[in-house]
């Protein structure tokens, strides 16, 4: 039997993508578990590009690797935690969280199907015509029809720098600082001394 | 062998209920549970892109873009509340953040 090269890439990546699911949620080392979301997040770029969704593939590579994943990596390794009492309660929960994902999967499976959702009712749509360009595409619609929302988007990323920053700003008193609101109030007074004295006689008169 | 919608739908299930597992499993790690979330999401977006091709329609991929917004957002704002309460606390263990008696 032979294989699509769609089909051999499909499988190829959800092998990989899986693994490194059930590699994030199970690994000892929290740094570990962030380099295989990382992982994770590449093998899902490469399985949206066979959906032919290039601009949001190349925005998951840029977005998750490049800024979410290396803040969660930056607080990985400035936070100080012991690796070995954070696992205590794995075999603890693991029937009753095992039972749960299962049936939640078994349940989806059935829904999810390819009697719902296979060949008959959703046909492989044509591959884009050569000169389609997804970016393009996404742009216009994102400048017209959701320009609202776009603009929202972009409020929410400033709440979030401000809370961000927020958060985690502290002042430290033994840090030197200079405030600049004193500085400019500052009057000549305050710095300046003259000194009324008589002029003194030269030495050699 | 065609790869049909079914597939990527059922990857996204498979991802789904994996992340679920992990905020079962990693008590003791609120990091982990964050990387958790992060894997639901992309399980959702997943099952957006899908039915945006198979459906012929960008509206799914803006939807993705705007929930890789926000998702951005969540993980700086959870993040910098870890940090916080590492340095009030020195711990991120989920079972001794227990000062509200929840």
């Amino acid at each position: 039997m032979t294989m699509p090269i769609e089909a051999i890439i499909f499988y190829f990546f959800a092998a990989i993508l899986v693994g490194a699911a059930l590699a994030v949620i199970s690994v000892r080392n929290s740094v570990y578990a962030a380099l295989f979301l990382v992982l994770a997040f590449f093998t899902s770029a490469g399985i949206w590009m066979l959906l032919e969704a290039e601009f949001l593939a190349i925005t998951l590579v840029l977005v998750y690797v490049g800024a979410v994943m290396v803040l969660f990596l930056f607080v990985v390794m400035m936070l100080d935690i012991k690796v070995e009492p954070l696992k205590a309660g794995f075999a603890r929960y693991l029937p009753v969280g095992a039972i749960v994902a299962l049936v939640m999967a078994a349940e989806m499976f059935l829904v999810l199907g390819a009697k719902h959702f296979g060949m008959e009712r959703f046909p492989v749509p044509q591959p884009n015509p050569l000169g389609y360009s997804n970016t393009e595409e996404l742009g216009r619609v994102l400048y017209t029809e959701y320009y609202y929302p776009f603009e929202i988007a972009a409020v929410i990323l400033l709440v979030a720098i401000v809370a961000a920053i927020a958060l985690t700003l502290r002042k430290r008193p033994e840090t030197k600082f200079q405030d600049p609101a004193l500085q400019i109030q500052v009057r000549k007074e305050d710095r300046l001394r003259i000194v009324k004295m008589d002029a003194e006689k030269r030495a050699d008169q | 062998m065609i790869i049909t919608l079914s597939h990527f739908l059922i990857l996204g299930a498979i991802l789904f209920c994996i992340a679920l597992a992990g905020i079962f499993l990693n008590r003791k790690n609120v990091i982990i549970l964050l990387m958790a979330i992060e894997l639901m999401l992309l399980a959702v977006n997943m099952n957006f892109v899908a039915f945006s091709r198979y459906l012929g329609n960008t509206d799914g991929q803006v939807f993705v873009f705007f929930i890789l917004t926000v998702a951005a957002a969540e993980a700086a704002i959870g993040l910098a509340i870890l940090v916080t309460v590492f340095r009030n606390r020195r711990t991120i263990d989920v079972e001794e953040l227990d000062a509200l008696k929840g």
